[in-house]
C-alpha cells in the first residue's frame, strides 16, 4: 500500500556505555521529529519541505552533531555543513563551511532554489547568506560545554590519525578492544550526522543531511555529508541520508548506490539498502536511512547502533538506538 | 589484445563552433604532448595514478586550458581552483576546492589522500594544508590571463549567470550584436551553464589511465564557471560526479557541473558496468544519453582492459587517447 513514510536519523556509531539520560534525551528529540514530519505529511506538504523542517529541528536541538552541539574543529571552532535533494528532477543544494548561518540545511535549500549553483561553501557561503537574509549568530551558539570537554579528549586520545585503520594504543578507559570510528574511540567518536528521508503523499521522495563533522577535524575538511551520490541522494525511486565514517561513505558513494542497485538491479529497497551496506563500505563503518517511492522504510548500519526512528502512513512509528 | 595500458585526456566540453583555427592547433598541441608524455610512462611501467597525476598537472601549468593557470576567474576576477583524484585500486580519493595560491591543485588532491586523515579539504583549510606539505605556492595573479579576464568582462555583460542556466537568455539576439558573439549552429545561440558559447570556457582537464596491471585511475582539475559565485563548488572535486575510479574502469566528466552532480555521472557509467553488466563504451553511451536529461556534459572513461571510451552532448569536446597497440587521436568535434 502506498502512502506516505518518513524516516530519521542522529548518527551511525553509539557508544555502548552511552549513559541511559543521554539515550532517553536522543530518544525524545528523534520522536518529537518524527511526530512533526509525521503531521505535515498527513497535512499533504511536499517531501522537500518535510526534510528541510526536520532537519531544521535537529540542527536547532543541541543533542545531535548538527547546528548546535556540533562536533568542534581541532581550533574548537563549528564548521557545518548540510545537502538536501528533491526527488523530483534530481535538484540539489549543499554547503560547507558555515559558521554563522542558524540552519544549514535550509542555506542548502536556498542554494538549490535561488542562486545558479548546486553547492556553496565557506566565504562565498556566508556572502550568499547574508545577501538572503537568513538567521545568523555568532559561532560560539553552536559550542556546548560537551562538546568542548569531548575536544579535549580527541587530542588527548591522540585522534585522528593519519590512517585510521591503525588502531591507537588504549589510552583512555573506553573499554576492552575499544571501538574505533575514524580514528577515535567510541566515547568519544561524536555520530556526525543528522538526516530525515521522506517520500510524500504523492510518492515523491527527498532527503536531507546536516552536520558539524568530525571532532577535532582539520579546519576546511568536507566529510559526506554535504556531498551529492555520498551522504545524500533522492530520486524518483528513493532518498536516502547516510551516517559515518566520511571517507568510507564517499568512496562507497553510498546513497548513490542504493538507488543504483534498486534502479540498475532490480532490487527493492531493503535489500539494495543490505546490499549497499554489505558489499560497498569495505572495512568502513557507516549506516543510511532511506524510503521508497512506494511508501518503504530501510535501514541498514554496520555499526554498532545507530540513532534512528521512523513513522509511516499505515501508522508505525518506532524510535531505535541498538 | 586483451589489457595493455591505455590513456585518455580531456580540456573541457562543450567547444565554440567558431573558435579560430589557431585556438584548435594550439589545443591539439598541448593535448599530443599530454599524452605523448602520459604513454611514454605507461610504456615504462609507470602507475596509473602517478600518471593521472602528472598529466594534469601538465594540463594545469599549460594556460591554454581551464584549470591551474588559465582558469575562468569568479565574478571577483580572482580565481579559485578546485580537483580530485582517485585511485581505482581501494577506491582511495583525495580532492581539493577553494585553491587560490597553489600552483598544482591536483598534486594537494593527492596529498589529501596520501598524508591526510582526510578525503576533501577547502579554503584556508585546504591552503593551510598546503603550507605544511610545503608544496609550490604562487601569488593568485600566476593564475590570471589576459584573456580570461576579458571573457569575465564578456559574461558580465552577457548577464551570464541566470538563475535558471535554462531558461534563453531574453534578448540573446541583442546580447549577441552587443558582445560580438557569433556562437551559433544553425541559427541557435549555443548556451552552456547559461553563457552562450563563445565565452562559456570549458570548465575542465581531466585524465584517466589504466597501467599494465590494469590498474585504473582518474583525476579531473579546474578554475570552474566563468564569472561564478565565489565559494561556488562544481562537479570536479566531487568523487562519484567528475571523478571516479574502481576496478573496473575509471571516468573523468566535464561540462554543466549541475547537471553532471544530480547525475551522479562518474560513478554511474561503473555503476552501469557493476549492476547492469554493459561494457566500457556502452555505459558511457547510457550514461551520457539517459542520465543527464537536459544537461550538457562529456567524460572520458578506461577500462581494466585496455579499453578507451568517450562521449558527450555537448557540441565538441577536447580530448584524445593513446593505446598500447599504438593508438594515437586527438579530436575536438
Amino acid at each position: 500500500m502506498v502512502g506516505w513514510a518518513i524516516a530519521v536519523h542522529g548518527g551511525a556509531g553509539v557508544d555502548p556505555s552511552l549513559p541511559a539520560e543521554r539515550q532517553e534525551a536522543a530518544r525524545r528529540v528523534l520522536s518529537r521529529c518524527l511526530a512533526l514530519g509525521a503531521s505535515a505529511l498527513r497535512a499533504g506538504r511536499a517531501a522537500v519541505d518535510v526534510v528541510e523542517m526536520v532537519v531544521r529541528d535537529l540542527e536547532t536541538d543541541p543533542v545531535f552533531n548538527s547546528g548546535r552541539g556540533s562536533a568542534l574543529t581541532r581550533d574548537g571552532t563549528v564548521e557545518m555543513e548540510a545537502s538536501i535533494m528533491d526527488g523530483r528532477g534530481r535538484r540539489c543544494g549543499a554547503v560547507s563551511g558555515l559558521t554563522t548561518v542558524k540552519n544549514p540545511v535550509s542555506l542548502a535549500r536556498l542554494v538549490m532554489d535561488r542562486s545558479p549553483h548546486s553547492y556553496l561553501a565557506f566565504d562565498g557561503a556566508e556572502e550568499f547568506a547574508r545577501q538572503q537574509g537568513v538567521e545568523v549568530v555568532d559561532n560560539s551558539y553552536f559550542v556546548t560545554d560537551e562538546n568542548v570537554s569531548m575536544l579535549k579528549l580527541a587530542k588527548e586520545a591522540n585522534s585522528i590519525l593519519y590512517d585510521y585503520r591503525v588502531p591507537i594504543p588504549e589510552t583512555c578507559s573506553a573499554g576492552a578492544g575499544a571501538m574505533q570510528m575514524n580514528g577515535l574511540p567510541i566515547s568519544i567518536y561524536a555520530p556526525e550526522t543528522v538526516g530525515c528521508a521522506v517520500v510524500d503523499a504523492n510518492g515523491h521522495c527527498a532527503s536531507a543531511t546536516s552536520t558539524g563533522g568530525l571532532m577535532n577535524k582539520m579546519c576546511g575538511r568536507i566529510g559526506d555529508s554535504p556531498l551529492i551520490g555520498a551522504g545524500t541522494y533522492a530520486c524518483g525511486a528513493c532518498a536516502v541520508s547516510c551516517t559515518g565514517e566520511g571517507e568510507a561513505i564517499i568512496r562507497s558513494t553510498l546513497a548513490r548506490d542504493v538507488a543504483a542497485v534498486m534502479e540498475y538491479k532490480g532490487m527493492r529497497l531493503q535489500e539494495a539498502v543490505d546490499w549497499a551496506i554489505k558489499e560497498r563500505l569495505d572495512e568502513g563503518k557507516a549506516g543510511l536511512i532511506a524510503v521508497s517511492g512506494d511508501g518503504e522504510v530501510a535501514f541498514g548500519f554496520n555499526t554498532v547502533g545507530m540513532f534512528r526512528g521512523c513513522a509511516t502512513e499505515q501508522g508505525l512509528m518506532e524510535v531505535a538506538i541498538w | 589484445m586483451v589489457g595493455g595500458w591505455a590513456i585518455a585526456v580531456h580540456g573541457g566540453a562543450g567547444v565554440d563552433p567558431a573558435l579560430p583555427v589557431e585556438r584548435q592547433e594550439e589545443a591539439r598541441r598541448v593535448l599530443v604532448r599530454c599524452l605523448t608524455a602520459g604513454a611514454a610512462a605507461l610504456r615504462a611501467g609507470a602507475l596509473a595514478l602517478d600518471v593521472v597525476e602528472m598529466v594534469v598537472r601538465e594540463l594545469e601549468t599549460d594556460p591554454v586550458f581551464n584549470s591551474g593557470r588559465g582558469s575562468a576567474l569568479t565574478r571577483k576576477g580572482t580565481v579559485e581552483m578546485e580537483a580530485s583524484i582517485m585511485d581505482g585500486r581501494g577506491r582511495r580519493c583525495g580532492a581539493v576546492s577553494g585553491i587560490s595560491t597553489v600552483k598544482n591543485p591536483v598534486s594537494l588532491a593527492r596529498l589529501v589522500m596520501e598524508r591526510s586523515p582526510h578525503s576533501y579539504l577547502a579554503f584556508d583549510g585546504a591552503e593551510d594544508f598546503a603550507r605544511k606539505q610545503g608544496v609550490e605556492m604562487v601569488d593568485n595573479s600566476y593564475f590570471i590571463t589576459e584573456e580570461n579576464l576579458g571573457m569575465l568582462k564578456l559574461a558580465k555583460a552577457a548577464n551570464s549567470i541566470m538563475f535558471d542556466y535554462r531558461v534563453p537568455l531574453t534578448g540573446a539576439d541583442s546580447c549577441r550584436a552587443s558582445a560580438g558573439l557569433v556562437a551559433d549552429v544553425g541559427g541557435e545561440l549555443q548556451m552552456m551553464n547559461g553563457l552562450p558559447i563563445s565565452i562559456y570556457a570549458p570548465e575542465t582537464v581531466g585524465c584517466v589511465v589504466v597501467d599494465r596491471a590494469g590498474r585504473c585511475a582518474a583525476a579531473t582539475s579546474t578554475g570552474g564557471l566563468m564569472n561564478k559565485m565565489n565559494g561556488r563548488i562544481g562537479d570536479s572535486p566531487l568523487i562519484g560526479s567528475g571523478t571516479y575510479a574502481c576496478d573496473a574502469c575509471a571516468v573523468s566528466c566535464t561540462g554543466e557541473g549541475e547537471a553532471i552532480i544530480r547525475s551522479t555521472l562518474a560513478r554511474d557509467v561503473a555503476a552501469l558496468m557493476e549492476y547492469k553488466g554493459l561494457g566500457l563504451q556502452e555505459a558511457v553511451d547510457y550514461a551520457v544519453k539517459e542520465r543527464l536529461d537536459e544537461g550538457k556534459a562529456g567524460l572520458i572513461a578506461v577500462g581494466r582492459n585496455g579499453e578507451v571510451a568517450m562521449g558527450f552532448n555537448t557540441v565538441g569536446m577536447f580530448r584524445g587517447c593513446a593505446t598500447e597497440e599504438g593508438l594515437m587521436e586527438v579530436a575536438i568535434w
